[in-house]
């Protein structure tokens, strides 16, 4: 870890960075109180997903509807995105050049993008074998907890490109790099979600 | 060249930091790919009994998020107080309403619903 | 729904018949047209008083001040005073469908006057309105004002978050309001029910309004929340550490928390909701695998936390306004700060007691029993404190301390009887009755309002620089006070005689003479808010004679009361170092609470914004089109929403100075006037002599 006083969640920019890192202080506790709140949510979601696991009601099952390459792919496709946010988080940090950061950002967002359309895919085989989220409770609650995650990480990909925007406008100010900052959280936060969501819906329904 | 920051501290010791948080990085992926081929692979291949499936998904998902944390998201003791408090508090939170959730469920599950119709 | 639905249907299901008066014309029979007369008669008073409204911002000229110096304001005390206006107004409303309802129940053996339908509706907007749009902004603007000044701060965390807040909270209570002239709002009451709420048994727009209205409370309430703790933690003064700061900031803190933690279990029920009114889902349905037990453990889960954050402020004021107007150091602060702390935790074990009767086991039931029953020792704790605070003070009996007093009375029998419904056995044999009502308005309206109404008369002079009419508001407390009594006492009764809730009428003649009671009381209430109104009009004309420009009108303990009244902008010109607990009265006593500075430095303040009125306008439209199914408004406005934020994130130069040399020119002029001003003694502060500096408190008397 850096010597110097780490002020927040996620990695800190340091000293060097003057101002903007005590800028950071406040804004990315802020932010981390706001994923607190939604890894409440998510987690209401999971209960009503877990006790409703067993309501089918006649319809198709975990086992009729999931697949578990395609999960798989999916995993690694949003692991691989965490590692290269990292690596755009470095070069934000380490003064790297915009060039490198807006390409690290942008590979984060092609695999962001690809995971999405893999969970596109899923949900569309889903629907031609008759799950679709109106045929019981069990898929209800499937169709909340997955495509709550989906619109999460579609949400963060429309963010990413936001912020290269302003990248293009701007260049790397404060609010750019206290964006960057928000965002790295945001997005290893539902890597950390999607850990549970493969573990408790995918690999769990399946045994 | 030496470039001094404001604080003093030269551009070797921020390529020594910068590495070590590489590093990090490195570290975090490789223990969270593990973590996840082992439980695919288990669920796929292993025929194990269901409960010992389920605990091992469990406890593997519990160690990659640790490990998000630890590696990605570079938390840690160090950080302040008020940072550790509120994830112990939302953690804390967390478990009483899911296992409360879960545990009211399955009692109404048990004594509300109807036996099967033939 | 495809493109053809949108444009052969551009006004949704929006037809004549969603008119207040459109089915007493068509079917004029009695009871359709007392209905239709009162439902008309709420809408025209809505109806007119906009166009008075804008007709008399018009005749003044004041559009301008109204959007540059408040709607778009991101001073945290400007939002405070609008978030009061808001809930007052609400309250107004709320407070006359109450009064409708006692009428009703007051002549309910015969049938009464109102349709069941009416009824149903009435008692849904009462507790949805006093929940959501009375109480919280209530609260919300309480801190909003109070908390950045007592911890020394400048302004919340994130201003630009609070005026969004605003703005989204006001659309929610548009949004009820606009129930009353278009449609119907829901009949499921506050918390909705299904797999009545669903649309295979409510199709209407009524679960809809209130769906909607939630989200948009509950998303304000979050930002809110997040706002505040954020402030709390990192923008406290020099030398304030957590256990300095005053108990109204602890309470603010506690309630923050669990604001954040008792929200997302709202939004996922009213989405889930929604989701199987609009696209046929089955969280909830009675077919198909859904489960209405769903709803209640989430719903508590999140209301059973919500009634801790209604009533953990109120308990913070009544700190303050016992240790003020006591002359006294509040008693047991750290034993009050971990009641507050215990209280808050506590909140979020005991959800399962609103729904003791539904089907779960004994053993669950019991657990979560005790665990509500556990929750009454901290807030013993709290009230004993209190009490011992007021012991040997020397107590003047103001309108807050009036307030207070009649608070410790009334809340610790609200809470006696929260203790007995705490118990499952004696639950079964009184849930669903009046009994229940008469407790939680017990708590809600002596805990929970007062405390909102003393903090009102403790802090206007703060906020607007000149004291409210003392008489006046000594009337208004004893009205609400023995109001309150008579329109709740006989509740008790009836619930153990086998009265239900929400009752429109019933056939047990011994009922009736209570219900009247209740219906005087509800009479009394409604003098006692009256009277507040006539009291803010009185103060307002004699405003000159009591200025408190110095800004300590009641030789107060916290920081709020070291700066003029009103505050600079900036809140404090230097900002102040901290070394104990009630730091203002450390000053005072130390004789350096009017100090001059030695420099003057530039303060840099947030710019204004039209983020809050306009995300909140948005919000309305794109609430109003999901409600009537107009779905080209509710893409639009989503569309509209999503770009109004886009854009924000490009927004760059977002503060302006103020300069160092009108920091100086205004701190000065205020230490001139307090130079001037005349110390007066506490029996003189009610008079118009108390031009806001206390005389030094007398040695010996324990401060």
């Amino acid at each position: 870890m850096s010597y110097e006083a780490i002020k927040h969640p996620g990695l800190n920019l340091g000293s060097a960075h003057g101002r903007d890192h005590d800028a950071a202080e406040s804004m990315m506790f802020g932010f981390w109180v706001f994923l607190m709140s939604d890894a409440i949510l998510f987690s209401m979601v999971f209960a009503t997903y877990v006790t409703s696991v067993g309501a089918t009601a006649g319809g198709p099952g975990p086992h009729e509807l999931y697949d578990i390459k395609s999960v798989f792919i999916e995993t690694l496709l949003l692991l691989a995105s965490s590692f290269t946010f990292g690596m755009a988080s470095l070069a934000l940090k380490y003064k790297h050049g915009t060039a490198r950061l807006i390409g690290w950002l942008a590979v984060t967002l092609v695999l962001g993008v690809a995971f999405l359309g893999f969970e596109l895919h899923d949900f569309a085989s889903m629907f031609s074998k008759g799950g679709v989220p109106s045929r019981s409770g069990f898929l209800s609650a499937f169709f909340d907890l997955v495509p709550l995650h989906g619109l999460h990480v579609t949400g963060g990909s429309i963010w990413l490109i936001c912020l290269v925007g302003q990248i293009a406008m701007y260049g790397v100010d404060t609010q750019v790099k206290l964006g960057v900052m928000r965002l790295a959280l945001f997005w290893h936060f539902l890597d950390i979600v999607w850990i549970a969501i493969f573990s408790v819906v995918y690999l769990a329904g399946l045994t | 060249m030496i470039e001094q920051t404001r604080d003093g501290r030269n551009a070797t010791t921020r390529k020594l930091e910068e590495r070590k948080e590489f590093r990090s990085y490195i570290w975090g992926i490789a223990l969270a790919l593990v973590l996840t081929l082992v439980p695919f692979a288990l669920v796929h291949w292993a025929a194990m009994p269901r409960l010992w499936l389920l605990s091992a998904i469990g406890a593997f998902a519990l160690v990659q998020i640790v490990i998000h944390f630890r590696f990605f998201l570079h938390i840690g003791f160090w950080q302040k107080r008020e940072d550790l408090q509120l994830i112990l508090f939302s953690t804390l939170l967390l478990v009483i309403m899911v296992t409360g959730t879960i545990w009211i469920m399955a009692s109404l599950a048990m004594r509300m619903t109807l036996p099967a119709q033939p | 729904m495809n493109l053809a639905d949108i444009f052969q249907h551009p006004l949704g299901r929006m037809s004549p018949e969603s008119l207040p008066f459109w089915q007493m014309l068509q079917d004029p029979t009695e009871a359709n047209v007392i209905n239709g007369v009162i439902a008309t008669g709420a809408a025209s008073v809505v109806v007119i008083g906009a166009i008075f409204a804008v007709a008399l911002i018009t005749k003044y000229r004041k559009w301008g001040v109204l959007w540059s110096e408040w709607l778009t304001s991101p001073d945290h005390k400007k939002i405070g005073i609008m978030y009061v206006v808001l809930a007052l107004v609400m309250l107004t409303r709320a407070l006359i469908e109450a009064v409708l309802m006692r009428s009703q129940q007051a002549f309910g053996l015969g049938g009464g006057f109102l349709s069941e339908d009416h009824f149903a509706q009435l008692f849904s907007t009462h507790g949805t309105i006093m929940i959501f749009f009375v109480a919280m902004p209530f609260l919300t603007g309480v801190i909003n004002y109070v908390m950045p000044l007592q911890i020394g701060a400048r302004d919340v965390s994130f201003p630009i978050l609070n005026s969004i807040g605003l703005g989204l909270t006001a659309a929610g209570a548009a949004l009820v309001m606009i129930s009353l002239c278009i449609g119907k709002f829901s009949t499921g009451g506050w918390f909705g029910y299904p797999p009545y709420t669903e649309a295979s048994f409510s199709p209407g727009v009524g679960p809809d309004y209130w769906i909607w209205a939630l989200t948009l409370a509950s998303l304000a309430s979050t930002l809110s929340g997040i706002n505040f703790a954020v402030t709390i933690y990192k923008e406290r003064a020099p030398g304030m550490k957590l256990m300095f700061m005053p108990l109204f900031t602890w309470t603010a803190l506690c309630t923050s928390i669990i604001m954040i933690f008792a929200m997302p279990p709202l939004t996922v029920a009213t989405a889930q909701l929604a989701l199987d009114r609009y696209l046929g889902f089955h969280y909830f349905t009675n077919e198909l695998g859904g489960n209405m037990m769903h709803f209640a453990n989430l719903f508590w889960l999140f209301g059973h936390p919500e009634v801790y954050i209604l009533i953990l402020p109120s308990f913070g004021v009544y700190s303050e306004v016992i240790s003020t107007f006591s002359g006294k150091a509040l008693f047991g602060y750290n034993s009050m700060v971990m009641a507050t702390a215990a209280i808050a935790i506590l909140s979020f074990g005991v959800w399962l007691h609103h729904f003791f009767t539904m089907g779960q086991n004994a053993n669950i039931n019991a657990v979560f029993g005790i665990a509500s029953m556990l929750i009454g020792i901290p807030t013993g704790v709290k009230v004993y404190a209190w009490m011992w605070t007021i012991f040997r003070g020397r107590v003047r009996f103001t309108v807050p301390m009036i307030y207070s007093i009649g608070f410790i009375y009334l809340f610790v029998l609200g809470g006696i009887t929260g203790i007995l419904l705490a118990s499952p056995t004696i639950d079964y044999q009184v849930h669903n009755t009046v009994f229940l009502v008469a407790h939680f308005h017990n708590v809600a309206v002596p805990g929970a309002l007062f405390g909102l109404l003393a903090g009102y008369h403790f802090w206007f002079p703060k906020a607007f620089g000149f004291r409210l009419n003392e008489r006046l508001g000594m009337v208004s407390a004893i009205c609400w006070i023995f109001g309150f009594m008579l329109a709740f006492f006989p509740l008790y009764a009836l619930g153990l005689m086998g009265l239900p809730r929400r009752s429109a009428a019933y056939n047990e003649p011994s009922y009736v003479p209570l219900e009247i009671v209740a219906f005087l009381g509800a009479i009394l209430l409604t003098v006692a808010l009256v009277t507040l109104v006539v009291q803010l009009w009185v103060s307002i004309k004699h405003r000159d004679e009591n200025h408190v420009f110095a800004g300590d009108p009641w030789d107060g303990r916290s920081l709020e009361w070291s700066v003029s009244a009103p505050p600079p902008e900036y809140n404090f010109a230097v900002i102040p170092v901290v070394t104990g607990r009630d730091a203002f009265t450390i000053a005072k006593q130390a004789g350096n609470a009017y100090q001059p500075a030695d420099t003057y430095a530039d303060i840099e303040v947030p710019k204004n914004s039209a983020m809050g009125p306009v995300l909140g306008a948005i919000g309305f439209a794109l609430a109003f089109g999901l409600v009537w199914h107009i779905w080209w408004m509710a893409i639009l406005f989503f569309v509209a929403a999503v770009v109004t934020m886009i854009a924000h994130g490009f927004a760059r130069d977002t503060t302006r100075i103020v300069p160092a040399q009108q920091v100086r020119q205004e701190h000065r002029r205020w230490l001139d006037a307090v130079a001037a001003a005349k110390a007066i003694s506490r029996e003189d502060e009610r008079k118009p002599a108390n031009q806001g500096l206390a005389e030094p408190a007398l040695s010996g008397v324990p401060a």
